[in-house]
């Protein structure tokens, strides 16, 4: 069956709606309007204005309330239009999901789950088209997950909603209208794992490690460079937090070489962390140097050509490559 | 096409291949002007003339060189000038 | 004692490979003399020394690839004595392959090797030190170890596998091409100005002095056009010398880079030296010379650092004109397209006259379009009066 990501998450969801009344979806459009990317068109129709809820601009607010709600024992999916507006909400998410567990000694969890869309190349401009993936990534006490393929957009949602501790999904914009064909599940049951990176193309010369928004293009990147007969391997990170270190470093230690692709900023960013770990645990199976390809260290312009320039994109990849490989 | 000369023209194309050696003898048109056909400059001309005056033994003053366009002029002018 | 280092030969150059010695310790060498033979991206250079002297050591080995301005040798000044033995120290000869004055030399001096090579040579008991490296910045590479750890395989240099084999020349000139003219386009602010000159004078004088000759001795107009744009470049200094460090340096004597194209693609521009000084018969030999060398791969550093100012003929190939990249660091090329008979109105009359399209691109941080545009009007006159080249 051929599905859009769009649609695979919006299945997600609604069989999170139906299968658990004490699951319902909050935030800024979702209702009424059915979604800012459509994701949950039809729902406000079909569960009602208490399950799909819309909420006034204000993340700080209805996050906090999403909270509320996790410790009242519910389990709210609470959608922020995108991780540039989420900061308004990060003391929420930092100072009281990520450490309730803690501060309360265990004797309360957030099962809360917060999806937002991440991300550029849609000529959003700057206050719309960051990618702060890592921000999050650095907080302890939070899962934070990365869906990139049609099937990990449908199977990640149910597990998020099973972990007792909150869980950050990160959409990458650029993603919604990606297709691909969703494999028959026995018993529709899609739920996949949200520990693991996964090898998307096995290679031997060289891994690409990557995540979300920026994985199609690295997969077109190995792509041109198979036709040079360059055989590389993508990895897809699919949990930022916590990294699968092990995958990474089995990769890595196979193939020798990384080059890490994060359209994050490179400085502090989420790709200077694998950089980190590549070199902690696979320094002496290294035959080059680790390189990353990120975006340039400007607030992503509105301009298509700068914007295009401003991203990391697969002849970037492809260029990066080469220089590790020397051909 | 039949060739003229043959002789005479793979002399000159064995002369040729010292100034051009990707030139295969098959591969030239008789009848087409030789400097297009393989990448001559003045300073490759002049060489090959000077090889084929040197080989051949025949003197080729400047003034004929307007009449050698094609490898089919030059074999017919040799073979003039070698009676 | 001096040090012989090698030397940038050309602005896309920035390391080369030892292929021979021409000389040995104790050897007396002049100024001019070819010492060694260095492989670069776009052919293998007999590299001349500079100065006269003795030669004390040889410090590198042939086989090994070496950045611009590492110390190749050390000379004596003639007449100096060597030092005593064991003087140098061996910390000291290495600090010695260290290049001058380049930032980062340290690491230079270091070999390269990547972290899982070095632990694979240790385990097959390769000597790392023997090794060239095919890896980025020439690092030696696993596949670098493992292939010098092949049965059969020689430890010498010559026969690991090196980063620039022969079949790879021409992808790696490419490449050097493609830097020096992107930092051309990049940091060059050209101009360009076209002037059509009549050149009938020309032809008519070189069919005469030509008439009179065998084959052997004939004269090409190339060389007329060459002798032409020294004869300019006389009054108009600001178009010869190069652009470094944010300033032109003027060079008076007009050692112009001819473009050769070579038959498997790609293009070399070496030095014809002093062309304003020599007569024509004496440049018409060098550039004869220069030509086959530079089609057999035997080019000497000065021919290829010298340069002051190209000049390209791509009239040969049959264009009307050319507007040329300047090859930096030098600040002008002067193009001549094909010379054809065109319509020209000469004393109010129209005839019919050989003309060709001359013309200049110049770099506006050192000239200005006014002088250009007299630097090609004195070209122009220069040709009118081809006896006096």
């Amino acid at each position: 069956m051929r599905v859009s990501y769009r649609e695979a998450m919006r299945q997600a969801l609604h069989d999170a709606l139906v299968s658990d009344p004490r699951v319902f979806l909050m935030g800024e459009d979702v209702g009424r309007y059915g979604g800012t990317y459509a994701v949950s068109k039809g729902f406000y129709d079909e569960f009602g204005p208490e399950r799909i809820r819309d909420t006034p601009l204000s993340e700080l607010g209805f996050v906090g309330a999403g909270i509320g709600a996790a410790l009242g024992g519910m389990r709210p999916i609470v959608e922020v239009m995108t991780v540039n507006f989420s900061l308004l909400a990060l003391d929420q998410i930092v100072n009281s999901a990520a450490l309730l567990r803690h501060m309360s000694g265990g004797q309360v969890s957030v099962p809360l789950v917060i999806r937002m869309a991440t991300g550029a190349g849609r000529q959003l401009a700057a206050q719309h088209s960051h990618s702060l993936e890592n921000w999050y990534a650095h907080i302890p006490g939070i899962r934070v997950l990365a869906p990139a393929t049609i099937a990990d957009a449908r199977g990640m949602l149910a597990p998020a909603l099973a972990d007792p501790d909150p869980v950050v999904i990160f959409e990458h914009a650029q993603l919604y209208n990606t297709e691909d064909e969703l494999r028959d599940e026995p018993n529709e049951d899609w739920r996949c794992d949200i520990e693991r990176a996964a090898i998307r193309r096995p290679g031997s010369r060289l891994t690409v490690i990557t995540y979300g928004g920026s994985l199609p293009k690295a997969l077109e990147a190995a792509d041109e460079l198979a036709r040079d007969g360059i055989d590389v391997e993508v990895l897809d990170l699919r949990v930022l937090r916590p990294l699968d270190t092990e995958t990474i470093a089995e990769s890595v230690s196979r193939t020798h070489r990384a080059v890490i692709v994060d359209e994050g900023w490179r400085s502090g960013s989420l790709a200077a962390e694998v950089m980190a770990r590549i070199v902690e645990r696979c320094f002496y199976d290294l035959d080059a140097p680790p390189v990353r390809v990120c975006s340039e260290e400007v607030p992503i312009p509105y301009a298509k050509h700068m914007e295009d320039a401003a991203l990391p994109q697969a002849a970037k990849i492809v260029a990066a490559v080469r220089e590790v490989l020397n051909v | 096409m039949s060739e003229k000369y043959p002789e005479l023209r793979a002399n000159v194309i064995a002369i040729l291949r010292g100034i051009a050696p990707e030139v295969e003898a098959d591969d030239l048109r008789d009848d087409r002007p030789l400097r297009q056909q393989v990448d001559l400059d003045s300073m490759d001309w002049l060489n090959f003339l000077i090889g084929i005056s040197e080989q051949l033994k025949v003197s080729i003053p400047e003034a004929d060189y307007g009449r050698l366009v094609t490898l089919g002029n030059l074999l017919d002018y040799l073979r003039a000038k070698l009676g | 004692m001096f040090d012989f280092t090698l030397p940038s030969l050309g602005a896309d150059m920035d390391e080369g490979k030892l292929i021979e010695w021409k000389v040995k310790p104790g050897d007396t060498v002049r100024k001019g003399q070819v010492v060694a033979i260095v492989d670069t991206s776009k052919a293998a250079v007999d590299v001349e020394i500079w100065q006269d002297g003795v030669v004390h050591e040889l410090l590198v080995e042939p086989g090994e690839r070496i950045p611009v301005g590492t110390v190749l040798a050390t000379l004596l000044e003639p007449g100096e004595k060597p030092p005593p033995e064991g003087a140098a120290s061996a910390g000291e000869r290495a600090g010695k392959l260290t290049p001058a004055a380049a930032p980062g030399a340290s690491e230079a001096a270091r070999q390269r090797i990547s972290p899982a090579a070095r632990r694979r040579a240790e385990a097959l008991g390769v000597d790392i030190a023997r090794l060239m490296g095919s890896g980025p910045g020439g690092a030696v590479t696993l596949a670098d170890v493992e292939a010098a750890a092949q049965p059969g395989a020689s430890k010498s240099a010559e026969t690991v596998p090196v980063a620039h084999p022969e079949a790879d020349r021409n992808a790696e000139m490419r490449r050097a091409i493609a830097a020096a003219m992107s930092r051309s386009k990049r940091e060059i602010p050209h101009y360009y100005l076209v002037e059509t000159i009549p050149m009938a004078r020309a032809q008519r004088w070189l069919a005469q002095v030509n008439e009179g000759r065998p084959i052997t001795g004939r004269l090409l107009m190339a060389v007329l056009q060459l002798k032409a744009v020294a004869a300019a470049l006389a009054q108009y200094p600001e178009m010869n010398g190069f652009f470094r460090d944010g300033r032109f340096e003027s060079v008076p004597a007009a050692h112009i880079g001819v473009a050769i194209s070579l038959r498997q693609g790609g293009l070399i521009a070496p030095a014809l030296h002093d062309v304003g000084s020599k007569p024509l018969d004496q440049l018409m030999r060098e550039l004869a010379d220069l030509v086959k060398r530079t089609r057999a791969g035997s080019l000497r550093s000065s021919e290829m650092s010298d340069p002051t100012i190209t000049v390209t003929n791509l009239g040969e190939q049959g264009v009307e004109s050319v507007m040329g990249v300047i090859y930096p660091p030098q600040v002008a090329l002067v193009g001549f397209g094909r010379i054809m008979e065109r319509p020209w109105v000469e004393d109010g009359t129209l005839v019919v006259t050989p003309t060709v399209v001359a013309s200049l691109a110049a770099d506006h941080r050192v000239s200005d379009g006014h002088r250009g545009a007299l630097f090609l009007a004195e070209l122009r006159e220069c040709l009118q009066r081809p006896e006096e080249l």
